[in-house]
């Protein structure tokens, strides 16, 4: 299974073979080297993104950015409240020593050596390094939870992702078999209009669109985004062109056999077109998923707000908060994440498989 | 006549088995497999079927095509032709107020307003100078963005369809930036490209010294073709696959057999079975190219001054962001976007369809 | 996948039921609040309207806090299509005023007069216009935040009150050689940031009659020191020329890195600094340096809560609205958000602000008390129904001179352009 091969260890990788006797070709260094290249340029900026979700909003602003979440060390003192931060002192008569901070002064810090806390140092502001540790800024993930109700908005966009996958995947297949399938007078119109919708953008008739969801009543109701999202021409469009290179002679056959037309839809089709309905599946599942500027216009009420709403509400007028925003990031991204380690297998499984006999 | 899976299986059939029978078959093993929830959906289309075959029956097989429209057209009519057709009546009002009705009709005049230029090439010269600076950004996006982007995700679609070893590993790996939201690869980039950024460490380090890459203004543009590529390459590859995967093995032994040449192979049967998917690919991309808009605003907000500053950020900033709210003139400048991208979606097929009758 | 299927059908139940049950439920009002948060103040919101429900009953609020853009962009078309909340939170004061409800009506005018008085004005949408539409939240002023630790490095002493825009350029560029901090200057990438300086400078922004004319010789001579200073590298291009279009950009992050000598923004970035520069350095509040006209203006702004005329239950939104301007309720808002009162009262009592240092307490009310020096014209401009329209020219086209596309008077050209087309609309 394709899950299992992920975790194939690099060596295995490396010898696998395409030319005989165990030897790589050398196309397969060259793909194994562009494959490794991709792992890099693809998936570091991701592995970074969930570094950062575990910073604090302060290590995010600092320069130059860390790849590891530090925190500063710090210190309680016998006799005083509250936590002191550590320094490394790198210069002056003090140099390589240890010291807690009390407090800065312009240019000079008041510090004491924690196992002498009684004698108070003045060190120049340059002479000191902040202790630091790695250390991984939970709250900011717990800190969501306590915030508002994740589970709520974790629902509401399942739902609306499910549906309107379940729905868009069931309409745009007929339409696509009957784009690919029949002879009709009109079909060229049809696919041309089908096209026609991809040119302007959701973002254009944005206003339009909600007004007419308005007249509709669907205003503020989880059906608002599903419905309307199941109109998008990229899924016919997609799916009519795989259709076509499926043989007529498998329909002729099965009408032959007196298969109903929708037996012939649902039983051989729609198999057939697995790979391509994979591929429009995780797309659809990304779309409404991580769909924000729709849901932002429809839903006003708390209650029906998803996770790429409740994310985007970090982000105010004049601050964004960060933290918060991209531990969220991260935890909406798990799901789909998962989604599509689970469907991309079904992408091999294709008519290679099933119909090529 | 209800043609039940049991029955067209044990009814004695004399061709190929590439038959219902087989699909159907197939379909028993994923029952099985996937339980009971696969049971009660086919049990669900079985009961849709009885409709559907009364309709057979009246309306012949060629017209029942109409029927499987049918539901996407009513959405398509509703949420996306409707509203294309009023974007049509806000592009000829006026006025800043949201209800059509209360809207002053003006005829051409957004359109006027957009097309009036001294000369087309030097924007300065346009009425409307920030639309042509636009739509020549727009431009050289598409024409950088699509060629790199198609190209890479074809190469990469090859090699994953090669035999190698964890290749669902290596297909999640390039499809990962197409699950992330624009704001988020945006601020991704930013981070690693900023002044003092990941990318410039590296660069101080190896001695080539570091550059403060986004107030340049080709330097910011050829990141934001970057930051584009590698943001939708996983989506394109992944169609490309899926292609790649529909071309019969067979056809490939035999050119194995006929010793043909690599390269052959693959112009000589890889890219003429691949050119339906491929249609779908180049279509797609243009299309979107064209219509960039989050991912970039997000990381540039279309600067150093207007160098990245595309189409949809002109509609979306004059229509929705900016003040006062100019519905009109964007739903024009839209209309007259989709005119250009009809006209070339219209040359594509118009090529591919001579290609595959030659 | 059956567990979803089941669940689906029971929330389409639950949906059938709930539209059912809606006129059942129509003798208790339910108020819908949306909000936005620059930090946490609908979370402090939602905290203190539960004390209005308990002394109200039968009277819920809901606190819908959505992302800023909602505000901007959504709000407006759903309230055109007669679909908004009861309530809001919002910053376009003045162009939103047709959908106000006017809470005069139900609240004692003579207190809130007295309380709010000149901030009720940003409300009317119209100088000469009456009514009482929305109460002022957080009050912002625009300043600058310098680094006091890099001048001591450098040895430079901070030019004293009264200091000129000149002046502060001189002894920031002097600090950032003697240091090698890499910016000496910065300004928020916003046509509201630039405007108080930009009084300073002569720029009148209104003609005799009050008519929007925005470019005027002040105004370009102010843009001209603003692309000379990009040029010469006294301001950090990072902010105004590393974006596009009318996007906001603050240059915090500089500032918190100890990167920049003087940082021109205002008082809602307190509390940032407060919790993120830490013990890195000193900073302090200055104020708004003057300029050669001799004003030494900064910039009001902020946010208010309005109701909208369309609501269902117009007396209870506005009795809600009512509570949140009570002097001790305004009072402990304004500590626990942080922010600047607007409340007259409030303000001239004083607040003592949650969980900040006496740096932060300090700057804001340095910044409180940098008030009296905001020029006319700056109020006449925040309270102006189409600035929006003018901050997004000034953004653009100013942004367009500072990295060459146009020329600074091309671009004061095109400005009076878009300006009149913006107008004219």
């Amino acid at each position: 299974m394709a899950n299992t091969a992920g975790r194939m260890t690099l060596w295995q990788m490396l010898t696998a073979t395409r030319g005989k006797n165990g030897k790589l070709h050398w196309t397969d260094w060259v793909s194994y080297s562009y494959l490794i290249l991709g792992v890099f340029l693809m998936f570091f900026p991701v592995v970074w993104l969930v570094l950062s979700s575990f910073k604090t909003e302060a290590d995010l602003q600092r320069y130059p950015p860390t790849f590891l979440p530090y925190q500063q060390i710090t210190v309680e003192l016998p006799g005083m409240d509250g936590q002191f931060p550590l320094f490394e002192i790198t210069g002056g008569e003090h140099e390589g020593k240890t010291l807690a901070q009390l407090r800065r002064v312009g240019l000079v810090a008041q510090m004491v050596d924690p196992s002498n806390p009684d004698e108070r140092l003045r060190i120049d502001i340059a002479d000191r390094q902040p202790v630091q540790e790695v250390r991984l800024a939970v709250e900011n993930y717990t800190g969501l939870f306590e915030r508002f109700n994740f589970l709520r908005f974790f629902f509401n966009s399942t739902f609306i992702t499910v549906a309107a996958t379940l729905l868009m995947l069931l309409v745009n297949a007929m339409a696509a078999f009957a784009l690919s399938k029949y002879q009709f007078r009109g079909r060229t119109a049809v696919l041309l209009l089908v096209i026609g919708t991809l040119m302007i953008p959701q973002t254009v008739v944005l206003v339009p669109l909600f007004l007419i969801v308005t007249e509709m009543g669907m205003l503020n109701s989880l059906w608002g985004v599903i419905i309307p999202g199941a109109a998008t021409p990229t899924g016919v469009f997609l799916l009519r062109q795989y259709m076509i290179t499926i043989p007529d002679e498998i329909l002729d056959a099965a009408r032959m056999d007196k298969a109903s037309e929708w037996k012939i839809f649902w039983r051989i089709i729609v198999p057939l077109s697995a790979p391509a309905i994979a591929v429009l599946a995780i797309l659809a599942i990304m779309w409404r998923w991580n769909d924000f500027l729709w849901p932002l216009i429809v839903l006003t009420e708390s209650e029906n707000f998803t996770l790429q709403l409740a994310l985007n509400s970090f982000q105010g007028e004049l601050q964004t908060e960060w933290s918060s925003l991209l531990a969220m990031t991260v935890l909406t991204l798990l799901p789909i994440a998962l989604v599509f380690m689970f469907l991309q297998k079904y992408i091999a499984t294709g008519i290679a498989s099933t119909g090529g006999k | 006549m209800a043609t039940d899976t049991q029955t067209g299986a044990s009814a004695p059939v004399s061709h190929e088995p590439i038959d219902a029978s087989v699909a159907a078959r197939a379909q028993t093993i994923k029952v099985s497999r996937d339980g009971i929830a696969l049971t009660a959906l086919s049990a669900v289309m079985r009961l849709i079927e009885v409709p559907f075959l009364a309709l057979q029956r009246m309306l012949g097989i060629n017209k029942l095509a109409w029927v499987f429209l049918l539901p996407n057209l009513l959405l398509f009519g509703l949420f996306a032709f409707l509203p294309i057709i009023l974007n049509g009546f806000y592009a000829m009002t006026g006025g800043d107020n949201v209800l059509l009705q209360d809207r002053p009709y003006i005829g051409a005049q957004n359109f006027d307003l957009l097309s009036s230029c001294d000369n087309f090439l030097d924007p300065n010269s346009c009425l409307q100078d920030k639309f042509w600076r636009a739509v020549w950004n727009t431009t050289w996006f598409v024409t950088l963005q699509v060629g790199i982007m198609v190209g890479f995700s074809l190469l990469t679609a090859l090699i994953l369809n090669r035999e190698i070893r964890a290749r669902g590993f290596f297909r999640s790996v390039f499809f990962f930036p197409v699950l992330l939201s624009p704001v988020v690869v945006a601020l991704i980039w930013k981070w690693i490209l900023q002044r003092e950024g990941v990318l410039n460490a590296f660069l101080d380090w190896t001695g080539i010294g570091g550059y403060n890459w986004l107030i340049d203004a080709d330097w910011a543009f050829a990141w934001t073709v970057f930051l584009s590529v590698w943001a939708h390459m996983g989506f394109y590859t992944l169609i490309l696959l899926a292609g790649l995967q529909a071309i019969p093995r067979d056809v490939y032994e035999a050119a194995t057999m006929d010793r043909a040449s690599a390269w052959r192979t693959f112009t000589k049967i890889t890219l003429p079975l691949l050119s339906p998917t491929m249609l779908v690919v180049l279509v797609l991309a243009l299309i979107k190219g064209v219509q960039t808009f989050d991912e970039v605003y997000a990381f540039t907000g279309g600067g150093p001054g207007t160098a990245t500053t595309f189409i949809i950020q002109y509609i979306y900033e004059e229509g929705f962001a900016g003040a006062p709210r100019l519905f009109g003139l964007a739903a024009a400048a839209s209309l007259m976007v989709a005119g250009v991208l009809v006209l070339l979606t219209l040359v594509q097929l118009w090529i591919n369809r001579r290609n595959v009758d030659g | 996948m059956k567990k979803i299927l089941s669940s689906t059908t029971a929330l389409v139940a639950l949906g059938v039921a709930g539209v059912a049950m809606a006129p059942a439920s129509a003798s208790a009002a339910e108020l819908r609040f949306m909000c936005y948060s620059d930090g946490n103040e609908c979370e402090v919101y939602d905290d203190v309207i539960d004390r209005f429900e308990e002394a109200n009953p039968g009277v819920t609020v809901v606190v819908d806090t959505v992302p800023y853009q909602a505000i901007l962009e959504n709000l407006p078309v759903q309230l055109a299509a007669g679909e908004g909340p009861d309530i809001a939170k919002v910053t376009d004061l003045g162009g939103l005023n047709e959908y106000y409800l006017d809470l005069e009506p139900y609240v004692d005018a003579g207190y809130w007069q007295e309380s709010f008085g000149g901030t009720l004005d940003w409300y009317r949408g119209g100088a000469d216009r009456q009514g009482i539409y929305g109460m002022h939240s957080q009050l912002t002023v625009t300043g600058a935040f310098v680094n006091a630790t890099l001048f001591e490095q450098a040895g430079v002493d901070l030019p004293g009150a009264g200091a000129t825009w000149e002046d502060w350029a001189a002894a920031s560029r002097a600090v950032s050689e003697a240091t090698g901090a890499p910016f000496p200057m910065a300004i928020d990438r916003s046509g509201h940031r630039v405007a108080g300086p930009a009084i300073s400078y002569g720029a009148a922004l209104f003609n005799d009659d009050g008519e929007a004319i925005l470019v005027d010789d002040g105004f370009q001579a102010f843009v001209q020191q603003f692309v000379d200073w990009h040029e010469d590298g006294t301001i950090a291009r990072d902010v105004w020329a590393g974006q596009g279009g009318a996007t906001y950009q603050d240059a915090a992050q500089e500032f918190i890195n100890g990167d920049l000598v003087f940082y021109y923004s205002g008082s809602w970035q307190v509390s940032r600094m407060n919790d993120q520069v830490g013990d890195f350095f000193d900073w302090q509040v200055i104020g708004s340096p003057c300029g050669p006209a001799g004003a030494c203006s900064g910039m009001p702004g902020g946010a208010g809560i309005v109701a909208f005329a369309e609501t269902e239950y117009p007396e209870e939104a506005a009795a809600l609205i009512d509570f949140l301007a009570q002097e001790d309720v305004y009072a402990e808002v304004a500590a626990r958000t942080r922010n600047l009162p607007a409340h007259l009262g409030v303000a001239g009592a004083g607040v003592s602000f949650e969980d900040v240092s006496p740096a932060a307490q300090a700057a804001l009310n340095g910044f409180a008390g940098s008030l009296p020096d905001i020029a006319p014209a700056a109020f006449a401009y925040q309270g102006y129904a189409g600035n929006r329209a003018m901050y997004g020219i000034t953004v653009e086209r100013v942004s367009q001179a500072i990295v060459g596309e146009l020329t600074v008077e091309e671009a004061m050209e095109r400005a009076r352009a878009d300006l009149e087309a913006a107008m004219s609309n």
